[in-house]
């Protein structure tokens, strides 16, 4: 199970230059791949070319190939689509669908509009709720919920969908700590549990750093640092491409240029305080 | 309340509590006309649309406004239709004038304002289409008081409606106060800079072109941005929608859909062709 961008390069209907140019990548079952870069720099482009949303529904010309399993993405309807890669954009409301009265009902928009039966719905929506831990939003009016809230029932709607790729344009840009906390152990259960590739991009790279097996840096529409996840966020020139470093690399830095340790100790230090 | 004869909602949504759905989402209408299915009271407000435009003189408005002011007073919702009997004012005002004053080959004059004269069959033309619009709006608000927006689709997408279409129908009607609530956050924004948009006429209209640009490219943004969202969740796929809320009905609901919607088109035939002359 494999997704894969060969010298992808998308230009958006009307635009003069592209806004992604020439990337690949490799995503595999249970594996995570961390984006980040600054803003406008292409990541957004590269969640929707890598969902095949673009350009199947967002109109735009792809040159080289995105394909999942050996399948052009071009080639398969967007409902095809959805059920192998789900996407969770950034703006959480425009992703509810506005015509659900309560968030059980939302998180069942999308199994239902694939026709599964009754109780195969029931059973993903309670599944999706108490993964992100909010089950006690499920008899609420979507449209009345937090920015926070409705991150997650976004999210949650998308799970619904049990996509074998999950594509997160920055899941948790509302989330408070322990929001953010419950992503990503919901997502480190999905990675462990049922295999699914995710595609995350984030400016939390604490979160990376704790989730993704991989990262890469985009800047200006194409991959310009790409790596295992310590080496990546370990590298001194991260701050230059507009992404901040982890807490942890911070810190060491912090503690190495005062004169108070080495980096393995500032290392063992940070794991004492995250445990 | 206690449910009529057939409409034991508990029978109707047998199949989704059995398959676990919770209360919330049953949400099962009480009340002796809420409890009504949808399409049943979609047929009921359109029947008196029907005869309020289509059957001549007086009877078919006043007809209209009686039936309709029974099920409010049932219903429990005869204090909410004042807000839109006030709506109803700019239309019926225009009307009032327009036929008063300006009906055509009329010479019943009744009395004259300036250069125009009221006449005495424009008059009554006026009243009778004002009572004609009243009817209908009232009619309207019944249904739109009496029936969730959820129930309705839900109801729709039981009878096959395509996923589109209810799609269509549930967001148009969800946007009106999606609307309404960004304008007002565009307007508390723009006062935030500055603007300002109370007190006299012309500076509540110079607050509208600040109001329309972000409310309008806004609303567009946000569709496209929806679009998109929609087919990543599968919107367009061809199996049939599961439907997952069955709102009761009954034998006796539908016989009396094809009374209700059958008699309308009879009683406006019969009104056109002359059969039944009514005042």
């Amino acid at each position: 199970m494999t997704l894969r961008l060969s010298a992808a390069t998308y230009r958006y209907a009307g635009a003069r230059r592209n806004a992604l140019d020439g990337v690949d990548l490799e995503l595999s079952a249970g594996t995570v791949l961390g984006v980040v870069g600054p803003n406008e720099a292409g990541k957004s482009t590269l969640c929707l070319v890598a969902s095949g949303l673009a350009p199947v529904v967002v109109a735009g010309r792809l040159s080289g190939s995105v394909t999942i399993d050996g399948r052009e993405t071009t080639d398969m309807r967007p409902h095809e689509l959805a059920q192998r890669c789900g996407i969770l954009f950034q703006n959480p409301q425009a992703q509810l669908s506005g015509t659900a009265a309560t968030v059980f009902e939302e998180i069942a928009f999308g199994p239902r509009n694939l026709g599964l039966s009754l109780s195969t719905v029931i059973q993903r929506i309670a599944a999706c709720l108490e993964a992100l831990g909010i089950a006690a939003l499920a008899d609420r009016d979507p449209a009345r919920l937090s920015g926070g809230q409705a991150q997650l029932v976004a999210l949650a709607a998308i799970l619904a969908l049990e996509p074998d790729f999950l594509i997160l344009d920055e899941p948790t840009s509302q989330l408070d700590p322990q929001g953010t906390r419950l992503v990503g152990e919901a997502l480190r259960r999905l990675v462990g549990e049922r295999r699914t590739a995710i595609l995350v991009v984030e400016h939390k790279t604490a979160l990376l750093d704790r989730l993704a097996d991989r990262v890469v840096v985009v800047d200006e529409g194409r991959i310009v640092r790409e790596g295992p996840t310590a080496d990546v966020l370990d590298d001194p020139m991260l701050p230059r491409h507009g992404v901040e470093p982890p807490p942890r690399v911070r810190v060491r830095s912090a503690l190495t240029a005062a004169g108070m340790g080495t980096p393995a100790a500032t290392d063992l230090l940070m794991a004492e305080l995250a445990s | 309340m206690r449910p009529e004869r057939g409409l034991d909602p508990s029978v109707a949504n047998r199949e989704g509590a059995a398959a676990g759905l919770p209360a919330y989402v049953l949400r099962v209408p009480t009340g002796t006309y809420r409890s009504l299915n949808p399409f049943t009271k979609s047929v009921i407000a359109l029947s008196s649309a029907i005869v309020a435009f289509g059957v001549r003189g007086w009877t078919g408005p006043l007809i209209v406004l009686a039936l309709t002011a029974a099920i409010a007073a049932i219903a429990g919702v005869t204090r909410s239709l004042r807000r839109f009997v006030l709506a109803t004012i700019p239309i019926v005002v225009s009307i009032l004038l327009v036929n008063a004053f300006l009906y055509p080959g009329a010479t019943d004059v009744l009395f004259t304002v300036g250069p125009f004269a009221a006449t005495g069959t424009g008059v009554t033309v006026a009243l009778q289409a004002t009572l004609r619009v009243v009817a209908f709006a009232l009619s309207v608000a019944v249904f739109s008081l009496t029936t969730a927006t959820d129930d309705f689709l839900a109801d729709l997408e039981h009878r096959g409606t395509g996923r589109r279409l209810t799609f269509v129908v549930g967001s148009a009607i969800g946007m009106i106060p999606a609307m309404a609530s960004r304008a007002t956050e565009i307007v508390e924004a723009q006062r935030a800079r500055g603007l300002d948009t109370e007190g006299s006429i012309r500076r509540r209209i110079r607050g509208i072109v600040p109001l329309a640009g972000p409310m309008v490219f806004g609303a567009l943004s946000e569709v496209e941005e929806r679009t998109v969202a929609l087919e990543a969740r599968g919107f367009s796929a061809p199996a049939r929608r599961t439907v997952m809320r069955i709102l009761p009905d009954s034998g006796l609901q539908r016989a009396l859909r094809w009374f209700v919607g059958l008699g309308s088109i009879v009683a406006v035939a019969a009104s056109i062709a002359g059969r039944f002359p009514l005042p």
